[in-house]
């Protein structure tokens, strides 16, 4: 067992010193590695840490909402709908919810402006996600001046911030009195968005649903498992963008990586010749050339997934938030959790590792496996 | 005792390029004697010495080692018999550039597992035999031709084996660093090592280090 790790000490030794030799060459090629590995791990840990939190919101989302169409559009609920509904097996409560989209041309971006099922403000008041307060530069205390539907101008005094811990989802939102919000659309007393329905077993979820399309011909409704699909679905459709773009960026990375890896100059065989004259076993080679290899890309991979993993959960992912977060104008800022996945890791670490390595051993292998005497006549 | 029972190597066989660099040698080397291979340029000495030393196969013909048919071993078993037997300097002292002289003498040990403790004091030991201590930590293209020579037999006897061999080892030294390279040879010579010296120089062979010299010619061992 000493003898093993003592030669494999010598290997290691022997292949940190042929690093060195080749500083220039070995340098470039680890920094090139690191922003393949930086870039890649970035857009995986960014896109699953977004589609955690995504999901986290969806927990305290209802199990169903129903909507009314009106020739395949959203349309208002009417009061009678939620009646329809009381009742109904495995429904635990029906609750008609007010929200809408207002396009602000200040910031030109579009506003949600929200009644909360509770802790709803006073009329006249608002309560505003962080990004909004950040754009038009509000605290509490100021006043937010709009436009209704009709084009006159209602202000609203702002009398707090929203959580910045659910940032992700509060961004852009504009909380206001029940009131405010019929008066600011023209919206009748009765007339609802759509409906939140709770199931208490979320088994019967699908045969609730099914039921309420029965009782509501014209509804649509859509479960949270549907609404978390979606939210994956835009999430990986994103990311799979961003990783073609980058793809080429791989693609570049991968010609390097082969050329500089299994290009064996006259001198490294010449080398390899010698080392097999001296008694050199041609696994040795191969050890000492894989431990030279696996230097160089596990090193770099930890230090492009390190630096990624800064980039993402520290920095807040400054060069993908336009791509991947997905607001137009209101980016909101938010922390997102770091969460090891070791099935994520170890893939990541197969696509960049394994065939740097591999790329390294193959030419070596070939001289490697010639007499000692022939690689050093040539 | 080394034997070699009508060795033939022909390089690139069946290809336009054939050369056939031995022709039919036999020949037996005694143990602790030094043992020269004489002969021009292309006469086959270095291929000799690599078939010898087990660093090529023969085409055709056996080389035995203490009676141990070597020409068939399977490369693993040959590596260990470089590693073990024989302590190599070569012509163009192929020591590897930009390592230090220490760690060039200590490579031949990496394979064997010895502690790097015993390793590095047997390498500084042997340094400083040949008077290079002071040079340890040079790099190996800064050294001189007679100091490279001497790095290259340090190298060559860090696992202690019982048969050196020298290809041209005064073949890029003046006279008088021909004459101390001589001089180690002897010493090892004395130390009860087999020595083979494959050489054209004059200097070799007027030294009295020499004990028995085989012509070559061609291939062939010439009358």
């Amino acid at each position: 067992m000493n003898a093993w790790i003592e030669r494999q000490r010598g290997l290691i030794d022997f292949a940190v010193a042929n690093l060195d030799r080749r500083r220039g060459r070995n340098l470039g090629l680890f920094l090139a590695y690191v922003l393949v590995v930086f870039l890649l791990a970035s857009v995986v840990l960014y896109g699953d840490a977004l589609r955690r939190e995504a999901r986290q919101l969806l927990a305290d989302a209802p199990e169903l909402v129903v909507q009314r169409l009106t020739a395949g559009r959203h349309d208002l609920m009417p009061a009678d709908w939620a009646a329809r509904l009381e009742g109904l097996r495995g429904v635990t409560r029906v609750q008609g919810r007010l929200w809408g989209y207002h396009y602000d041309p200040a910031v030109a971006a579009n506003l949600t402006l929200l009644v909360p099922a509770e802790g709803a403000p006073e009329p006249g008041r608002a309560r505003l996600g962080a990004a909004l307060a950040r754009s038009h530069g509000l605290g509490p205390g100021d006043v937010l001046s709009l436009r209704d539907h009709v084009g006159q101008a209602r202000a609203f005094i702002v009398d707090g911030l929203l959580d910045t811990a659910s940032e992700l989802a509060n961004a852009d939102l504009l909380w206001v009195s029940e009131a405010d919000f019929r008066a600011f659309f023209g919206i009748a007393p009765g007339l609802h968005t759509d409906l939140a329905l709770s199931v208490a077993n979320p088994r019967e979820v699908r045969k609730v649903a099914e039921k309420v399309l029965e009782r509501l011909p014209g509804a649509r409704v859509i479960s949270r498992e549907e609404m978390g699909r979606t939210y994956d679905a835009a999430f990986h459709w994103r990311q799979g963008l961003l990783l073609t773009m980058l793809s080429l960026i791989l693609l570049a990375f991968a010609f390097l990586a082969w050329d500089k890896a299994s290009g064996l100059s006259a001198e490294e065989r010449r080398e390899i010749g010698i080392l097999k004259a001296l008694g050199w076993d041609t696994e040795d080679v191969l050890r000492m050339k894989l431990w030279e290899g696996a230097l160089v890309s596990v090193s770099a991979f930890l230090a492009g997934y390190l630096l990624a993993w800064l980039h993402v959960f520290h920095a807040h992912a400054p060069l993908f938030t336009a791509v991947l977060k997905g607001w137009s104008v209101l980016y909101p800022r938010f922390a997102l959790r770091p969460e090891a996945d070791f099935a994520q890791l170890a893939a990541l670490a197969l696509l960049t590792v394994l065939p740097y390595v591999a790329a390294t051993l193959v030419p070596v292998w070939r001289a490697a496996t010639l007499d000692p005497d022939e690689v050093m006549r040539e | 005792m080394i034997e070699l029972a009508d060795v033939h190597k022909t390089f690139n066989p069946g290809r336009g390029n054939e050369y056939r660099a031995i022709r039919g040698v036999t020949l037996a080397i005694e143990p602790g004697r030094v043992t020269a291979l004489r002969g021009p340029s292309g006469s086959g000495k270095t291929t000799l010495l690599g078939l010898i030393g087990g660093l090529t196969r023969p085409s055709a013909g056996r080389v035995r080692l203490d009676g141990r048919d070597i020409s068939a071993l399977p490369e693993r078993f040959l590596t260990r018999l470089r590693r073990d037997a024989f302590g190599f300097v070569f012509q163009q002292f192929q020591l590897i550039r930009d390592l230090s002289v220490l760690e060039n003498v200590m490579l031949p040990a990496t394979p064997t597992g010895r502690p790097y403790r015993r390793v590095r004091a047997r390498a500084l030991e042997l340094l400083g035999h040949l008077g290079l201590a002071a040079r340890a930590d040079a790099r190996s293209q800064w050294l001189s031709g007679g100091e490279a020579q001497r790095v290259a037999i340090a190298r060559a006897l860090i696992n202690d084996p019982p048969v050196i061999l020298a290809d041209e080892p005064t073949a890029h030294l003046d006279s008088a660093l021909s004459i101390q390279i001589l001089d180690i040879l002897a010493d090892l010579r004395r130390q009860g090592r087999t020595v083979v010296i494959a050489s054209h120089d004059p200097l070799v062979f007027s030294a009295g280090l020499v004990e028995r010299v085989v012509d070559l010619r061609d291939g062939r061992v010439a009358p």
